[in-house]
């Protein structure tokens, strides 16, 4: 007996509609696309927001070689050979991205990694890194996104623009949608922006509070101070630009609240501070558990970063920057972080799967990327792909590539493709060269 | 065709009746076989002087799924120190301390001895990282445990009055999740504190948004399991789990099962006498409780031995975890997951120093030593709750050696001995009896037919002991293990990375609820129906254990 319904797919000549598909963009892989696929294009994707549609609708696959040694075409096979001869002699091999493929191919990315001593990290380090540090040092108190649909009366959105980043998040998880005991939606949450600068959220907010950059971390430690019965000063309103009275009745509001959120972005964890920023805001969110129930969570950025998370943590321990140099997991961000291996020209080669290092690290780490050998994976034709020692031409993941990738709160969704490509998928290529190294390791040993 | 021959070893192998007979044992093709003399084995191994036992059958252990990995992430601080599993020609490398990462969980229970492991607590909504995990597991064969004791559908169920639905949908969640067992997590307690209200201490306290009680899902969800032929009975982790005064709850919870098989695990943790409000009042109360289970036939317990080891708690019991960091002060994990469950993690020490902790090993070792039926009884720390798996020679030591339990007993901080009865206990264990706790009762009670045992048929896992009058070194370092015929560890050293099998259920259900089920679903669930059911392609190697009907 299936316990699945029977396939809801119904196909005709050149039109197929694929229902539940996931939209991989962001962290919120909203997974109730429903897609027309008219002869390999995407020409309708219901119920994806802005940025899904663009994802979705300007898919297109590109016309190039299935893969290139020094910028010639060469056939998968040649390249997978050639990409293991890269990793097998190097010392110091970094692989990196992972964030926008499977959870398959990122298994594979790790035990390549492994079987060659290299270092494997992920996007992470450039975007939540340091939430990632804080969860080490104080843990986490949170709840699935359908938790906080269905319970949340008290939503903070602190150092983010979920409005433009993910914009779904309002309408489906944290703001407006009727929950379980939240049966009037939007009128039974407040909803609070915290942000330096008056983005487009703020306009769906009860209240927004202006901070002054880089004053995170002393404002979240006054709401701790607040929240605890200690008393601040008014001196807070000339540190943080946030009067006491609106603190204060903030934080009144948060302790009689019957469900709480502070979802976090970028604006927290990339500003001064860091990983204490983190710590402060998770810290905040367990002593409110003092009063009422309060739960924090990051508002992950790609696709499938939190599966890259949860795939490099089961193999190895550790979350991100890992070196496996020694035949055993060691984690040090800053020393096993790629943008920094990269930086002080220590790694001898690199592999970067669904990532473009080329687009958006510094000179000098882009200055060295172009000086050692090189392994691309990317459907386009990226910056990193241009000037790759090899580049292999890979299919999209969700959309032409099943598989699974997890949401920003750890849930595994399974991803149904849209249709297929002519290309490898990245799990096909890496599993090809792990294969291709391990019969030759086996055969030196 | 392969054919292994396990040449004189002294056999144990309680399900046949075999204690300490030499004999051969031989394995074709991955399963045990008839000792024949017109076969010619393509390798013998030389097993005389040697103890013969079926691999180790862990029936409670957290070893997969999201919580787990959330105690990898959140315990850097004890990877460093402790052990390093490197990486080697075969095998890939890991990292220990109390969560170790997937594979090396695999080669460390293989290195032990143990060739069947289930992970006891996960939720529904996330079997499928739980797959994934278990695929990187390497060389055992495992499975896990389902959480409904905080399910919405089934308190709604109950709360309607519509036990048949119930049924359907127990059966249905088993199929869609593809694991093994059904677990029920402080019932009711869990959904109390995601609502706000805390808790649920009494077995009769309603949880405020059904308005049923703890007593009601045992006692239904113990009915349905039994009804659709699950192998193995519902699995309970009571309410109050370590709370002074609990064995009263226990007790009920006990009664509750009355008609119905039911397994009590990590029994240890909720056998206290004492005051709640006052830790200092904590006492023993298992000689009670035991005699409880001695005459109960329907019932059957794992331990949860605490052993004294720094070590994190996890559990899917959400208050018990705020609880846990409100008495140790330090980091906590707490993750509720919608409609399904919850999730508490804190790291913990145990010290020979603490009263409390000191009697808390002494009651565990009680429940081992007051069954009087050791079928009815496994071993567990309830990794890594009490303890690691790894601690299990020590505890087999333990049992099998009074002196060393006095030995720890006169160490004790005052007050240990008179609030047990562990120090007036003279019964030591026999390795028959070893051998029936740590792999035959197990896999009788998951109903696994084919594990724990050595008969024709079996699954071929076998572990082969150096025989020591030191037993926790005996225990320690198999000279071999043998998984499905396959040799797997060879004088210590692990020689296999081979994926193992998953075991799974996949009960008949009238799936006339389906509907049903569908339409609460998609009122509350963040995703969609369609992407739920764990697909069969997510699965590894995997086998289906028959239902009983």
């Amino acid at each position: 007996m299936s316990v699945a319904e029977q396939t809801q797919e119904s196909t005709l000549p050149s039109l197929t509609i694929v229902k539940d598909a996931a939209c991989t963009f962001c962290g919120c892989v909203c997974d109730d696309m429903e897609l027309t696929v008219e002869n390999n294009r995407i020409t309708k994707a219901k119920n994806a927001c802005v940025l899904g549609k663009a994802w979705f609708l300007n898919h297109h696959i590109d016309d190039r070689p299935d893969a290139t040694i020094k910028g010639q075409p060469v056939s998968y096979e040649e390249a997978i050979e050639y990409a293991a001869d890269i990793l097998l002699n190097a010392r110091n091999p970094v692989t990196y991205g992972l964030s926008d493929t499977t959870c398959e191919a990122q298994r594979v990315a790790v035990a390549i990694t492994d079987w060659v001593g290299g270092t494997v990290d992920t996007t992470t380090s450039v975007c939540h890194g340091p939430s990632g540090m804080a969860f080490q040092g104080v843990g986490e108190v949170t709840a699935t996104l359908g938790e906080i649909k269905n319970r949340a009366d008290c939503v903070i959105y602190w150092g983010g623009n979920p409005a433009e980043s993910h914009p779904r998040h309002f309408t489906r998880y944290s703001l407006t949608p009727k929950g379980q005991f939240l049966p009037n939606g939007r009128k039974d949450r407040y909803a609070v922006l915290i942000d330096v600068r008056k983005t487009k959220s703020a306009k769906a907010m009860d209240e927004f509070i202006q901070i002054k950059p880089r004053c995170d971390f002393e404002l979240i430690w006054a709401m701790r101070a607040l929240a605890k019965g200690v008393e601040v000063g008014p001196e807070i309103e000339q540190k943080t630009g946030v009067p006491l009275a609106q603190l204060q009745a903030l934080v009144d509001r948060m302790k009689t609240a019957k469900f709480g959120v502070i979802l976090f972005g970028m604006g927290l964890t990339m500003t001064r501070g860091k990983h204490m920023n983190t710590e402060a805001v998770l810290s905040l969110a367990r002593d409110l558990n003092k009063f009422t129930r309060w739960t924090a969570k990051p508002m992950r950025g790609h696709g499938n970063v939190t599966g890259a998370d949860n795939v490099v943590s089961w193999s190895t321990g550790y979350p991100f920057g890992v070196n496996l140099s020694r035949g055993y997991p060691r984690f040090n961000p800053g020393e096993y972080t790629t943008s920094d291996l990269l930086l002080r020209g220590e790694a001898d080669a690199a592999m970067i799967i669904a990532s473009d290092p080329m687009s958006n690290f510094c000179q000098q780490a882009r200055d060295h990327f172009v000086r050692i050998p090189t392994i691309v994976l990317d459907p386009k034709l990226s910056e990193s792909a241009k000037v790759a020692t090899v580049a292999f031409t890979t299919a999209t993941y969700g959309i032409n590539v099943a598989g699974t990738a997890y949401r920003m709160d750890d849930v595994p969704i399974y991803l149904r493709p849209a249709f297929q490509s002519k290309y490898r998928s990245d799990y096909e290529i890496l599993k090809a060269i792990e294969t291709r190294i391990r019969e030759r390791q086996l055969a030196a040993s | 065709m392969s054919l292994l021959q396990i040449q004189g070893g002294t056999v144990y192998d309680p399900t046949n009746g075999i204690d300490g007979v030499v004999q051969d044992i031989w394995i074709q093709d991955g399963k045990v076989i008839a000792p024949s003399l017109d076969l010619k084995a393509d390798r013998v191994i030389d097993a005389r002087g040697y103890v013969v036992m079926p691999g180790g059958v862990d029936m409670h252990c957290h070893i997969a799924g999201p919580k787990v990995n959330v105690a990898r992430k959140m315990r850097p601080e004890e990877k460093r120190t402790s052990p390093m599993i490197r990486r080697t020609a075969l095998t890939r490398s890991g990292t220990t301390g109390s969560v170790p990462s997937t594979f090396a969980t695999g080669y460390l229970y293989a290195g032990l001895g143990y060739t069947t492991a289930f992970d006891a607590a996960v939720p529904p909504l996330t079997a499928r990282h739980t797959h994934e995990e278990l695929e990187d597991t390497p060389i055992i064969d495992k499975g896990f445990y389902v959480m409904m004791g905080n399910n919405h559908y089934i308190m709604k169920q109950l709360r309607d009055g519509e036990p048949e639905r119930l049924k359907a949908y127990v059966g249905w969640l088993l199929n869609a999740t593809k694991g093994y067992a059904t677990k029920l997590v402080n019932p009711g307690g869990v959904e109390a504190w995601k609502s706000g209200d805390w808790n649920a201490n009494q077995l009769d306290d309603s949880v405020n948004s059904f308005g049923v009680t703890p007593r009601q899902i045992i006692n239904s969800v113990a009915q349905a399991v039994d009804e659709l032929g699950i192998p193995h009975s519902v699995h309970v982790h009571c309410n109050n789990l370590g709370m002074p005064g609990n064995w009263s709850t226990t007790l009920e919870t006990m009664a509750s099962l009355e008609g119905h098989r039911g397994h009590l695990t990590h029994i240890q943790f909720h056998s206290y006498g004492g005051n709640p409000n006052d830790q200092s009042t904590i006492r023993s109360e298992v000689p009670k409780l035991a005699d409880y289970v001695n005459s109960h036939k329907n019932l059957t317990v794992d331990v949860g031995q605490v052993m004294f080891n720094s070590t994190t708690s996890m559990t899917g019991d959400g208050p018990l975890g705020y609880y846990l960091h409100k008495v140790t002060g330090r980091k906590w994990f707490s993750g509720d997951t919608e409609m399904e469950a919850g999730c508490g993690i804190v790291p913990i020490v145990y010290k020979n120093k603490s009263m409390v902790h000191t009697l808390q090993w002494a009651i565990g070792l009680e429940w081992y030593l007051l069954i009087n039926d050791p079928w009815r009884i496994a071993m567990s720390t309830d990794h890594p709750n009490g303890g690691s798996f790894m601690a299990y020679p020590e505890i087999i030591a333990l049992l099998m050696d009074r002196s060393r339990r006095e030995a720890i007993l006169d160490q004790a901080p005052a007050g240990v001995r008179e609030r047990c009865v562990l120090g007036d206990i003279t019964r030591e264990y026999t390795l028959n009896e070893i051998a029936i706790i740590t792999r035959a009762a197990p896999a009788r009670l998951l109903g696994l037919k084919q594990k724990g045992h050595l008969g024709p048929g079996a699954d071929g896992d076998v572990t082969i002991y150096s025989i020591n009058d030191d037993k926790q070194r005996m225990f320690e370092l198999p000279r071999w293990v043998i998984h499905r015929g396959e040799i797997v560890v060879d004088g210590g050293e692990v020689r296999s990375n081979k994926a193992g099998t998953l075991l799974h259920v996949a009960p008949d259900f009238d799936d006339a609820v389906v509907p049903d089920i569908q339409s609460w679903f998609e009122d509350h669930y963040s995703i969609q129906f369609r992407n739920y059911p764990v697909d069969e392609n997510y699965l590894h190697l995997h086998e289906v254990v028959p239902t009983r009907i």
